[in-house]
């Protein structure tokens, strides 16, 4: 399926790479024409993507704009492309995220400027291309070509300890990567096929043995990327050292691959394993929600505290999808989406700092609100979305996960419920210590306030926040058909057992709703 | 009769033409161009044979399409070898002639080993290329460490050949022959499979190819020849002295002994296991870019040892496309350290590298190309390469080795991230300036970062190659 006759989902991947192409072209010493062309091509990108929201069908059955030919026809490895709701709202993430990155690094970046803006185009290129495909070898090339241009953004615009932050980031994710190719290649001598949908369809699953060695080698992959607990320690280093814009895509899209995974490939292709092992990955949720949560409470840089916080944020939504009910599966995937607002907002709003001041402590802060007022708005606006107060969008997935795991279990759903108090904690304290009290440091005299183009990187950020925060129906309605899908394969009874689900309460007898529902 | 080894006769035409063109002509570049000219005809006839597949010369020598493909990779790297040394004769001032010439009598003895057929023609395969080696090593007469190269090479080398002599002999004592095909049936036939003295003949002459392709425990000469030998040479030796030996150990491992399979099979895992890792982790320790791409290339030695043990038709094809692939990122890396180290292989240190990123970004990108595709990251070849080998390896049933083989995959990225790492992120300590590149090499760094490229993205042409070469497997 395309638009107009035009493959959409290739033109989407490969339009930053011509983006490059046109980057080579034009001089080193032209920095403002380099600026320009990237801020115009990733905007571009994001108006394309868009054009997605046009064509799609939020109750058709399977994927949309497919597109398919052989890649490698020896190996059986296709040019396989689709999306659902879910990768639907995650590239539609990815575009807006790196359009808004690209357009913050204006003022940040100095040198190097050209190699810089085609290493973020690069990265997109990588990400799009995970969102869309359906080969697992596809899947593959695309997940290991964004180590390459992340390293360099960490490696050669990063921070103070930006080598040893670059390498840990890419061995440590290459590692869980190729744990995760020998999977595929399991999974392909089984299937003889490499295609996500012929298995999936094939409704075949491997034995319970083979299944969770395969299972714990996506897994691995996939943990690293999320980050899990135990996982996670390269988060940190590589969140503080990397240069703002990075920062900003690794915490948006980067970590909601991992994921996306799960939700793509592990659930579906592996249902008795996921099962199998619910408890287990239910206890590394848990563990890394109050773990981050604890963690950033004592952090006395901005950057790291939010950093640990995306582990906390994490582990909310692996919690939900692992509950494996409609409601927190499909809270999980708001709160990636809204994680990736939130979050990616919060790190904006640090680097607008750290370009003003060129430090991250907390302790360096202090009463800024009376100098900045528009920036203590904004920052308390994505601190509240943060927190998942009413009325903003993180409240919505974060309400949507527990009531889901409340169904499931009330423990797990109480200790999840406590680290957002835990939450509250650390972000309000956050606020308070810079932004409130006496502006003792005199440093802070000058600042001054956001410039239009900085309020622009944040304004599109904040009506998303509001929107799905007051109005999240359209969002969740392209969540219906997807997330449905997976709970049936994983929890084939779920459809006919009678368990309180929101919906429901509008429908007559829960039972025969339920069942010509799920014909 | 002689048709069967018209390339051969071509390639050793022309180092004799060459060698008395150079006492005619002034301008050495004319050798180079003979030199070409010639590989491109061997290559014609190559893929024009100008007899039918089948065994000659009293069953001495097979040409097939197997051997069609190893003579194609080793004329190639001939040439990308020449075009480099155009550029590093022509900055050290040494003298042409005879240079063409030993680098074309190896490629005969390489394109020799390749079709052999025979015990003793493997033998004489590997005396004719291992002499024009060594002599070449040992080129720069004036700088000790190539003449403690071709020292070290040669005492090891005679030394690892006796032992394959004897395992030849052995062979010949046990089974009545040296002919590879009628090897295997005299053991499929008398059932001798326990017998010792040919257990002992199968492990010498392994003892013999190890060393050739640099297998742990048979190792320790390749770091030091590889860093004392002129770079071009390196990247010959790397190259195609590799993919020759593995010709030969494919020839007579799947051909003579592939009823000893439990045996070798077991033997060489081990060895497998012990190439990749010993060679990657003393790579990381190495501070002499030439001595770190000499670890690699045992540890890549190692990858390519898997998909031997794989065996089957996907094994033999993913050790084909794997050897076009290192074939091309290998040459490039050297490739790239020959046009860095101009002034004399003065800037062998990786520390050197710095900076080099920003003031010679086509170069250092070139660097990039091919230290990632090593590493293995996609799209660039090594990846699919290493994809290949692994899935055959999971097809056979090999699972730790593949697991091993990936996780040494990842320390592998450690080293050559250093690389990158010095060129772009460090800022430069002394300021080298590197030669103007002549156009051979330049034309030699493009042909090999594009194939490296275009291998990785459209694998199907490589791969259908490979596997129609791949006839040993059926």
């Amino acid at each position: 399926m395309s638009i107009g006759n035009i493959p959409i989902l290739t033109f989407l991947i490969f339009f930053p790479l011509a983006g490059i192409v046109i980057m080579i072209f034009i001089s080193r010493k032209k920095e403002v024409w380099l600026k320009w062309t990237a801020n115009l091509i990733t905007l571009l990108e994001f108006f394309f993507s868009l054009l997605l929201l046009r064509g799609f069908q939020a109750n058709a059955e399977g994927m949309q704009f497919m597109e398919r030919t052989d890649w490698i026809k020896s190996f059986k490895v296709q040019y396989l492309l689709g999306i659902d709701g879910i990768s639907l709202l995650l590239i539609l993430l990815t575009t807006l995220l790196t359009f808004l990155a690209t357009l913050s690094s204006w003022k940040a970046i100095k040198d190097r400027v050209k190699e810089y803006y085609i290493f973020l185009l690069l990265l997109e290129v990588g990400m799009i291309g995970v969102f869309v495909s359906l080969d697992m070898v596809l899947f593959y090339v695309f997940w290991e070509l964004m180590l390459l241009p992340m390293y360099f953004l960490i490696g050669v615009w990063g921070g103070e300890r930006k080598l040893y932050a670059a390498i840990k980031f890419f061995l440590f994710t290459l590692f869980g990567s190729v744990i995760m190719l020998v999977a595929i290649l399991a999974m392909y001598f089984q299937y003889h096929t490499f295609d996500l949908l012929a298995i999936v369809q094939s409704g075949s699953y491997l034995p319970l043995a083979l299944q969770s060695w395969v299972f714990l080698g996506f897994f691995l992959g996939f943990a690293i990327k999320v980050p899990m607990f135990p996982f996670h320690t390269w988060l940190p280093d590589a969140h503080v050292e990397a240069p703002t814009a990075a920062s900003v895509i690794l915490a948006a899209v980067l970590l909601k691959m991992g994921a996306y995974g799960f939700l793509r490939f592990s659930l579906p292709l592996f249902p008795d394993a996921a099962r199998r092992f619910m408890p287990v990955m239910i206890a590394l949720a848990l563990i890394s929600i109050v773990y981050g949560a604890l963690v950033s409470l004592m952090q006395k840089d901005m950057k790291k505290l939010i950093a640990y916080s995306s582990v906390s944020h994490m582990g909310f939504v692996m919690l939900g999808i692992f509950t494996f009910t409609p409601m927190a599966l499909k809270g999980a995937i708001i709160q990636m989406i809204n994680h990736g607002i939130s979050t990616g907002a919060l790190f904006l709003i640090v680097g607008i700092i750290y370009e003003r001041r060129h430090t991250r402590l907390i302790a360096d802060f202090g009463g800024l609100s009376a100098r900045m007022p528009v920036y203590a708005a904004v920052f308390l606006i994505m601190t509240m979305s943060s927190i998942g107060l009413p009325g903003l969008n993180g409240f919505i997935g974060e309400f949507m996960i527990l009531m889901g795991t409340f169904a499931v279990n009330w423990k797990w759903a109480a200790i999840a419920a406590s680290s957002i108090i835990l939450g509250a904690g650390y972000m309000l304290w956050l606020y308070q210590r810079v932004m409130f009290g006496k502006l003792s440091n005199p440093a802070n005299e000058s600042l001054t306030d956001l410039t239009i183009r900085e309020f622009a990187t944040f304004f599109p950020l904040l009506i998303m926040a509001f929107w799905i925060g007051l109005m999240p129906k359209p969002f969740l309605d392209i969540l219906d058909k997807p997330v449905e899908n997976i709970v049936r394969i994983v929890r084939p009874d779920y459809f006919q057992k009678q368990i309180f689900d929101i919906r429901q309460l509008k429908k007559p007898a829960p039972t025969e709703a339920l069942n010509a529902e799920g014909h | 009769m002689v048709r069967a080894l018209v390339p051969e006769i071509v390639v050793l035409t022309v180092a004799l033409v060459i060698l008395m063109l150079d006492l005619l002509v002034r301008r050495k570049e004319i050798l180079g161009y003979v030199t070409l000219a010639g590989a491109l005809l061997a290559v014609y006839f190559v893929l024009r044979p100008l007899c039918a597949d089948g065994q000659y010369f009293s069953a001495m020598i097979t040409v097939d399409r197997f051997t069609a493909f190893f003579d194609i990779i080793f004329l190639v790297a001939m040439v990308v070898t020449m075009f480099i040394s155009m550029h590093y004769l022509d900055t050290q001032r040494w003298v042409h002639g005879e240079y063409y010439a030993l680098l074309l009598l190896a490629t005969l003895g390489m394109m020799l080993l390749a079709k052999a057929a025979d015990l003793v023609m493997v033998f004489l395969g590997i005396e004719t290329l291992s002499l024009a080696v060594y002599i070449l090593a040992g080129y720069l007469r004036q700088e000790k460490k190539s003449n403690e190269a071709a020292l070290k090479y040669v005492l090891l080398g005679a030394f690892s050949t006796a032992f394959l002599l004897y395992g030849i002999a052995l062979i010949y004592g046990s089974t009545g022959s040296t002919n590879l095909l009628t090897i295997a049936q005299v053991i499929a036939r008398e059932n001798i499979l326990a017998d010792p003295l040919l257990l002992l003949a199968m492990a010498l002459i392994m003892v013999g190819f190890a060393f050739k392709v640099s297998l742990v425990p048979f190792h320790m000469w390749t770091p030091d020849v590889y860093e004392g030998a002129p770079t071009p040479i390196t990247a010959f030796m790397a190259v195609g002295v590799k993919a020759a030996a593995l010709a030969a150990f494919l020839h007579v491992f799947l051909l003579a002994f592939p009823a000893l399979h439990p045996y070798w099979g077991k033997l060489l895992w081990g060895v497998a296991v012990l190439t990749m890792t010993v060679g990657n982790l003393i790579a990381i320790s190495q501070n002499n870019i030439k001595r770190m791409l000499a670890y690699s290339s045992i540890a890549h030695a190692g990858y390519i040892l898997i998909g031997l043990i794989a065996g089957g038709e996907a094994g033999v094809t993913s050790v084909l496309y794997y050897l076009v692939v290192y074939m091309f990122m290998n040459m490039g890396a050297f490739a790239v350290v020959t046009a860095y180290g101009s002034q004399g292989d003065e800037n062998l240190e990786i520390k050197d590298y710095a900076g080099m990123g920003w003031r010679q970004p086509w170069l250092a990108f070139a660097m990039l190309v091919f230290l990632f595709s090593l590493a293995g990251i996609p799209p660039m070849a090594g990846f699919m390469g290493k994809l290949y080998i692994f899935s055959a390896a999971i097809k056979s049933g090999y699972i730790w080795l593949t697991i091993i083989g990936v996780i040494n995959s990842v320390i592998s990225a450690y080293y050559y991230l250093r690389v990158i790492e010095v060129m772009y992120m460090k800022p430069a300590q002394r300021t080298v300036i590197p030669m103007t590149a002549k156009p051979a090499l330049i034309v030699a760094l493009i042909v090999t970062v594009f194939f490296t490229l275009q291998i990785g993205l459209f694998p199907t042409l490589t791969m259908e190659f490979a596997r129609l070469a791949a006839v040993i497997g059926r």
